[in-house]
């Protein structure tokens, strides 16, 4: 059967205004949720949820958060891990002090303190653009890493510095295999997607791209500057504050201030660029890239060496992790600014008129 | 000849003057405009047409004079005031939403329409969906009305330029203003082209009422088109009245053949 829409017609703008238009992405996509849901728990070991899975979507929802403020708007943020340190810490601090909270309170609250914090240090963007709001944002990163370093409070006087987490336990259930940590992390991420998908279809998601695609004519059109970059930091640092809650009480468990380090920051801003910038999908596919290249590169590197007999030790796994980094880097900040996203749409289009090519 | 119905004034300018550093773009201009009537603006190249829509809209900030608008009296406009209160305008230079479709840029122009809060909209729900399906409602009157149906999906970088013209009017209009501010909407066009744009432009005075600012260039244009003309030259206003009041006017002529029309 063929890729395409022919055939299946749309009688209404709801039909129409589907998330997937066409029936085939639709069924890939509810596929593959339910493959994540009902069939990688019977599959995956404990090591792929634990080193490999969960990461990745807590990243993924992360990396969704910083394309919604650089894809979708236009803005730049070189900090955004600082966000995700803020939520982890805000949720350390919610459930030392209010032990009795459900844990989904618990990540909306870290989000929302997030949010209000992103859109103070997303007051800049207000005056200032580029470079100049790109060094901004950095600042920001040093100051709340500065901040959860020295003020003592923060980490409720642990001497060390670093805060540990107990399992987390709702209505009554304790989630501690990684499996369920898994379908818990899943789920979150699904359902925040899913917004983040709507809100950028949406009319604020429109003004957003209005502000990035052409500021003049958005303003023109009654889009207030102020309201559509400050909500696009607020949302933004919302999604990087629940993945960092996450972050830090199911994939850590117990933390330092350096986990949430600009090098973090700058790992999501590659996940962007590799994956697309202004798509959804996209972040998912470069958050996938982030977190496996590395593991990849672990495995497969010392049996090449094995092969030509040489000795590939760790040392050089992680060096080539950074060349093949920046050469993509390079390639799609050149090439495709748009990212594999993009290249995944084009192949769908030609796919879609295939077999007659025009 | 067709019907006219034209009302009271509803947008009054008032000695605006502006300069950018050493340049007057503007120097003391005024000029009124009827509701429901088709008012041009012309002048050679550098005449300060353009800054002239920009200051009725809020881009810029005269430094003298005030603008009168529904009887409001302003020293200056701002931008979302004068979108709110009913002025869209097209521009010179195409300044469309590159990233996005045809549909998205009109939606985008009806976003003051459109009131629902951040969670709503997150969630898809209740109201936020049934607005979004009404205001693309009315979005898809426009694209019919513009005859640009086959290209709702279509990015507007894609599309050649006479359409990418047609677009940027399509987001004005989806905002249902009172008065249209048209920076040179012909410019570049071939003559067919031209003359489409030209047929909406008179559609949208005709059916919808509404009153039109236009710059044009092309005087043939203009002189069937328009009720009333301003001549501007070198930041001056050098003529006002109808067209052929305009064009037996020696001082335009002698712009104009000055400037080498
Ligand atoms: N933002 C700006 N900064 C500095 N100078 C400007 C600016 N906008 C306009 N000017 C100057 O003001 C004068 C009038 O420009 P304007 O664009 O209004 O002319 P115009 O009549 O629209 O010309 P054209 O027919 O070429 O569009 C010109 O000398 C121009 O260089
Ligand atoms: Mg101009």
């Amino acid at each position: 059967m063929f890729y395409r829409e022919n055939g299946q017609f749309k009688a209404s703008y709801v039909e129409d205004q589907q998330i997937l238009g066409i029936r085939q992405d639709r069924w890939f996509i509810f596929g593959l949720i339910a493959f994540a849901l009902f069939a990688v728990p019977y599959l995956a070991s404990d090591y792929m949820f634990r080193a490999v899975l969960i990461p990745f979507l807590i990243v993924s929802l992360a990396a969704i958060g910083l394309n919604l403020l650089v894809g979708y708007c236009g803005q730049i943020s070189l900090g955004h891990a600082a966000f995700m340190g803020i939520g982890a810490y805000a949720a350390y601090n919610l459930v030392v002090r209010f032990p009795q909270l459900n844990f989904i309170l618990v990540l909306v609250l870290a989000g929302l303190i997030a949010a209000l914090v992103g859109i103070l240090f997303g007051l800049p963007s207000l005056q200032i653009k580029g470079l100049y709001l790109g060094v901004a944002t950095l600042a920001a990163q040093f100051f709340i890493d500065w901040v959860f370093a020295r003020v003592k409070w923060f980490t409720n006087y642990s001497p060390s510095g670093s805060v540990s987490t107990a399992p987390i336990e709702m209505f009554g259930f304790k989630f501690d295999t990684p499996t369920e940590r898994y379908l818990l992390v899943l789920v979150v991420v699904i359902v925040f997607a899913l917004m983040a998908k709507n809100l950028v279809r949406g009319h604020i998601g429109r003004s957003w791209m209005a502000m990035r695609d052409m500021d003049v004519a958005a303003e023109v059109i009654g889009i207030r500057p102020m309201y559509a970059k400050l909500s696009a930091f607020a949302v933004s640092a919302f999604y990087a504050g629940v993945a960092g809650a996450m972050w830090g009480f199911v994939h850590l468990g117990s933390w330092e201030p350096a986990a949430f380090s600009v090098n973090f920051s700058l790992n999501l801003l590659f996940m962007i660029i590799i994956g697309g910038m202004g798509s959804i999908l996209g972040s998912f596919i470069g958050a996938a890239f982030i977190v496996l290249l590395p593991i990849t590169l672990n495995q497969i590197l010392p049996v090449l060496g094995g092969l030509v007999g040489m000795n590939f030790g760790t040392a050089l796994a992680s060096h080539m992790e950074f060349m093949i980094f920046g050469a993509l880097i390079i390639f799609f900040l050149i090439v495709e600014p748009l990212g594999i996203a993009r290249l995944w749409a084009i192949g769908k289009e030609k796919l879609r008129l295939w077999p007659f090519p025009h | 000849m067709r019907q006219r119905n034209i009302g009271d004034v509803i947008l009054d300018v008032r000695n605006i003057s502006l300069a950018f550093g050493g340049v007057k773009a503007l120097q003391s201009i005024s000029f009124d405009v009827r509701e429901h009537e088709v008012r041009a603006i012309i002048g050679p190249n550098g005449a300060g047409k353009s800054s002239m829509l920009n200051c009725i809209n809020g881009v810029y900030h005269p430094q003298e004079g005030e603008i009168v608008y529904k009887g409001e009296v302003r020293r200056d406009m701002d931008t979302h005031h004068a979108a709110e209160s009913g002025i869209a305008r097209t521009f010179q230079n195409l300044a469309l939403f590159k990233g996005m479709s045809v549909l998205d840029n009109i939606m985008t122009g009806r976003n003051l329409k459109m009131k629902t809060g951040i969670l709503a909209q997150a969630l898809h729900f209740g109201p936020a969906r049934a607005e979004e399906l009404r205001e693309r409602e009315f979005c898809e009157h426009v694209i019919d009305f513009l005859e640009i149906q086959p290209y709702r999906k279509t990015p507007v970088g894609r599309l050649p330029y006479g359409l990418q013209k047609r677009v940027d009017l399509g987001r004005a209009l989806a905002a249902q203003p009172q008065v249209l501010l048209l920076d040179e909407p012909m410019a570049g066009m071939n003559v067919e082209e031209k003359q489409d744009m030209c047929r909406f432009v008179l559609d949208i005075n005709d059916e919808f009422g509404t009153t039109i600012v236009l710059i044009e260039h092309d005087m043939g244009v203009v002189m069937d088109i328009s009720d009333r003309v301003v001549v501007l030259d070198y930041g001056k206003k050098i003529g006002d009245g109808t067209p052929d009041e305009v064009r037996n006017d020696p001082e335009v002529i002698r712009a104009y053949l000055g400037a080498g029309h």
